[in-house]
């Protein structure tokens, strides 16, 4: 390194206007990080209510309308304002331009103008909690055009933070374009650009479907066009059709960047290279394009026709195949390694346990018949949860514990992080498995009420859930009180480009531009093939 | 333990099936993996920092074996499902028909005979019915776990449901497609009786017998019973909360202020007229959303309701 004097990214500048007006990928990212945090706390609250309702079958805490509108809130604020813009936005603005060898993204401006629009979008649907809808995270037609509720504002925030998802999207698109280092050709790329790559496409080509579908139920509720509501001459079958053929890819949105993390993080403690990197890296460009044509599994039964039915049902296990691939590869990459069990790597391999089990429950849902009994029951919702949760926020958390070094120069304590990971482990599990039985068993999702007899199911379910807060409160404790000392450039010994640099980052990440000369996850010993 | 629910239909042993055999495909696949997991993890754990690892990065013949048996696993179970599904959706010819209406917060049936019911569906046993289906309002979903059957019904265009019940039985039906304040309470039961039962229900002799027996319970109590059995409950609490409706409690004897700013007191003609004709007096505060009754509670099962009302003080 240089001279000594030079301020990490943290340092240079104090003060509200600092951050606010910064244009360092690194600070935007971690402002994202922040924000979705708090959104991520408050929705989770939601659920934590919408549980202990369940403690009993008739009313326990609140009444029906409020119960329609916390699941609303817990969905929507999950969706649009944590898990859609959270890990993309946050990690992928912070390693980015790290991990490809540059000093920025290739436009900073744009960036901070993209989180502008990220909080604008975040206030619009936080001005609507006047008035919270009471629509589900769906805002199904027509019962979004006629409920009482303040439809058009927090659609309208959806719509602007939409916005923002696509510059982003662009951003990082062009980026990994034109300013990867020398010799960081694309198959030296690491995985985790590759998965914030094809989720850029994503957010890039299907975010201005939900914003134009958004557009139309505002003209309608506004100004009684009639495009979805059947006494207008419209068709609400129509509004699922968009609305799905953005909120299908937008499930990959959500889960493609943590299997990059997760694609980043097994190497590193197994000290092998990735087992089959170009495997993984195309069937994330595999998963990407499928992932537009299989909206229509959401309406098996929608009165959608036969034919559409089944066209839909073979597409579906298309995209099961390379989501298969990944977990296998993740799998071998262990196989005769050096496995250290860190706190990350512990996140990580639950994440492929818990994401098998998530992508296994998927091929109920997929097969028509099945569908037809599963459908809007707590199957769903129990799947949904084990890919989001499971998947996505495990991932999350990975990242959270792998990253912190570099993020915060400092370390924290993998002993009680640990404890805080069994914790939420062994809750999640406890929250949501008992949801796949209730599932199949017939108990409908959105069900403010309940039939006595799934009880004992829901009690279970809640107590999870009471498990997982302790865990995360703990998580958060022990993350929120870094050790004393600086954390070392590179703690795990890790090959990618990240840790080459001062832990945290100087402002321009990088002195000189590096050069790069070999692949990315280049462990191990060379062996001859097949020795 | 318990996974699913009672099997009542000619289409349910299908999606069993299916159930099964994506279940047994998942707990191999999981305990797999999940076995793999930890065996790698104890037997690879890190020894010393310098570890020997050897660069292993692909391996053509492991890759081909887990595309193709997770694509042979995936043709499977679609083809399952299509199957199953295939013949649901097909229509027997000998099938008959019940015309459905889905409304904020209640079904209503009506059958060729004329004969109407609520909440209550009934069909004979071993005959193919054909559900013909519409909602008055917003979208909902017909559900029934037993027979594995379920459908969004919607305002601009008919929907359909195909079934035959195999067992005699009293089944529950849910609605699915998440339809505002009462959702949870918009509740039915499909009464599968045999061919002699429902003929006498049909020619409603069954009526007679029913009567019989109801008029055997105090009134109150019968009240109590069609509250919750004609889909009151959705709408009108017993506690004094307010729900889409005035709640019941107290409400007998009360002063009511109407929308048009005219006032009655809430006596036995009132309520009888305010089952009747909804439309009529409009409590202030609530909007027209009520159905009318007439001709689905007799006045025998209205008085019974009054009685009822009475007795929440």
């Amino acid at each position: 390194m240089s001279e000594e004097q030079e301020k990490n990214y943290l340092d240079n500048g104090e003060g509200f206007r600092s951050w606010f007006f910064t244009v360092d990928h690194k600070r935007i990212g971690v402002m994202y990080l922040w924000a979705i945090g708090v959104f991520f706390i408050v929705a989770a609250i939601a659920s934590f209510l919408l549980r202990a309702e369940h403690l009993t079958p008739g009313p326990t805490i609140v009444n029906a309308d409020t119960y329609n509108v916390l699941f609303t809130l817990h969905g929507s604020m999950m969706v649009f304002l944590f898990i859609v813009p959270g890990v993309a936005a946050s990690f992928g603005n912070f390693l980015i331009p790290l991990m490809i060898g540059a000093k920025d993204v290739i436009f900073p401006k744009l960036n901070l103008y993209s989180f502008w629009l990220y909080l604008a979008g975040a206030l619009i649907f936080m001005l609507a909690l006047a008035a919270p809808a009471d629509t589900g995270w769906t805002f199904y037609t027509p019962y979004s055009i006629e409920t009482g509720a303040n439809v058009i504002l927090i659609t309208f925030g959806v719509f602007v933070l939409g916005f923002s998802s696509i510059l982003t999207g662009i951003n990082f698109i062009v980026t990994m374009h034109k300013l990867r280092a020398p010799g960081m050709t694309w198959d030296r790329l690491p995985l985790f650009c590759w998965a914030a790559y094809a989720t850029s496409l994503l957010q890039v080509l299907a975010t201005p479907v939900v914003g134009i579908t958004l557009l139309l139920l505002i003209g309608e509720r506004y100004f009684g066009l009639g495009f979805f509501d059947p006494a207008k001459g419209g068709d609400p079958v129509m509004f699922q059709h968009f609305f799905w053929f953005y909120s299908h890819p937008a499930v990959y949105i959500m889960i493609l960047p943590a299997m990059g993390i997760v694609s980043e993080i097994m190497p590193v403690f197994a000290r092998k290279p990735i087992f089959g990197y170009k495997a993984i890296a195309y069937a994330s460009l595999a998963i990407a394009l499928i992932s537009f044509l299989v909206w229509g599994h959401h309406m098996f039964v929608s009165g959608q026709s036969k034919l559409v039915n089944i066209i839909f049902s073979v597409i579906t296990y298309a995209v099961a195949v390379p989501t298969a691939i990944k977990v296998f590869n993740w799998l071998w990459t262990l196989y005769k390694g050096s496995i250290e069990l860190s706190t990350a790597m512990l996140y990580s391999l639950a994440f492929i346990f818990l994401f098998t089990i998530g992508g296994l429950t998927g091929l109920f849902l997929g097969a028509l018949a099945a569908d037809v009994h599963l459908h809007d029951t707590y199957f769903v919702v129990a799947h949904m949860h084990y890919v989001m949760i499971g998947g996505t926020v495990f991932g999350f958390f990975a990242a959270l514990h792998f990253w912190y070094p570099k993020m915060w120069g400092r370390m924290f304590d993998e002993f009680k992080a640990k404890i805080a990971f069994v914790l939420i482990f062994i809750g999640f599990n406890v929250a949501f498995f008992p949801q796949f039985i209730m599932g199949t068993l017939g108990m409908p999702r959105r069900y403010f009420n309940y039939a006595p007899e799934f009880q004992s199911l829901h009690v279970v379910s809640t107590y999870g859930t009471w498990i997982i807060g302790i865990g995360f409160i703990l998580m958060l404790w022990n993350l929120m009180r870094p050790l004393p000392g600086k954390a070392p450039a590179n703690p795990y010994n890790s090959l990618s480009l990240e840790w080459s640099m001062d832990s945290p980052p100087g402002t321009f990440n990088f002195d000189d531009i590096p050069t790069v000369t070999e692949p990315v996850y280049n462990y191990g010993t060379k062996i001859e093939e097949g020795a | 333990m318990k996974w699913l629910p009672e099997s009542a239909s000619t289409f349910a042993p299908g999606v069993d099936l299916i159930l099964w055999l994506v279940t047994i495909i998942s707990v191999i696949s999981c305990v797999l993996i999940a076995f793999l997991l930890i065996y790698f993890v104890i037997k690879y754990r890190r020894k010393t920092e310098n570890d020997q690892t050897p660069a292993i990065t692909h391996d053509s013949f492991l890759e081909t074996l887990w595309t193709v048996i997770p694509t042979i696993l995936c043709i499977v179970i679609f083809i399952y499902g299509y199957v199953y599904y295939d013949q649901y959706t097909v229509t027997p010819k000998n099938a008959v028909e019940v015309n459905v209406t889905a409304k904020q917060w209640l079904w209503s049936f009506d059958y060729s005979n004329g004969k109407k019911t609520l909440n209550e569906l009934y069909v004979p046993v071993d005959q193919p019915i054909r559900l013909v289906m519409q909602s008055d309002d917003v979208l909902h979903s017909f559900f029934v776990p037993a027979f594995r059957v379920k459908q969004d019904v919607m305002g601009n265009r008919y929907t359909y449901i195909n079934f035959t019940a195999t067992k005699e039985g009293v089944y529950d039906l849910y609605c699915t497609e998440y339809c505002g304040t009462a959702h949870s309470d918009m509740l039915g039961k499909v009464h599968v009786l045999s061919k002699a039962k429902f003929a006498s229900w049909q020619d409603g002799s069954a009526d007679k017998v029913k009567k019989a027996s109801a008029a055997s319970i105090p009134p109150a109590e019968l009240g109590k019973q069609l509250y919750s059995n004609k889909g009151c409950l959705a709408c009108h609490s017993i506690d004094g909360a307010n729900g889409v409706g005035p709640s019941w409690k107290g409400l007998f004897a009360k002063n009511r202020v109407f929308t048009d700013g005219a006032s009655a007191i809430a006596d036995e003609n009132y309520i009888k007229e305010s089952i009747l004709y909804p439309g009529e007096k409009m409590v202030e505060g609530y909007g027209p959303v009520m159905p009318s009754y007439k001709g689905l509670l007799d006045d025998d099962e209205i008085t019974a309701i009054i009685e009822y009302i009475k007795t929440l003080k």
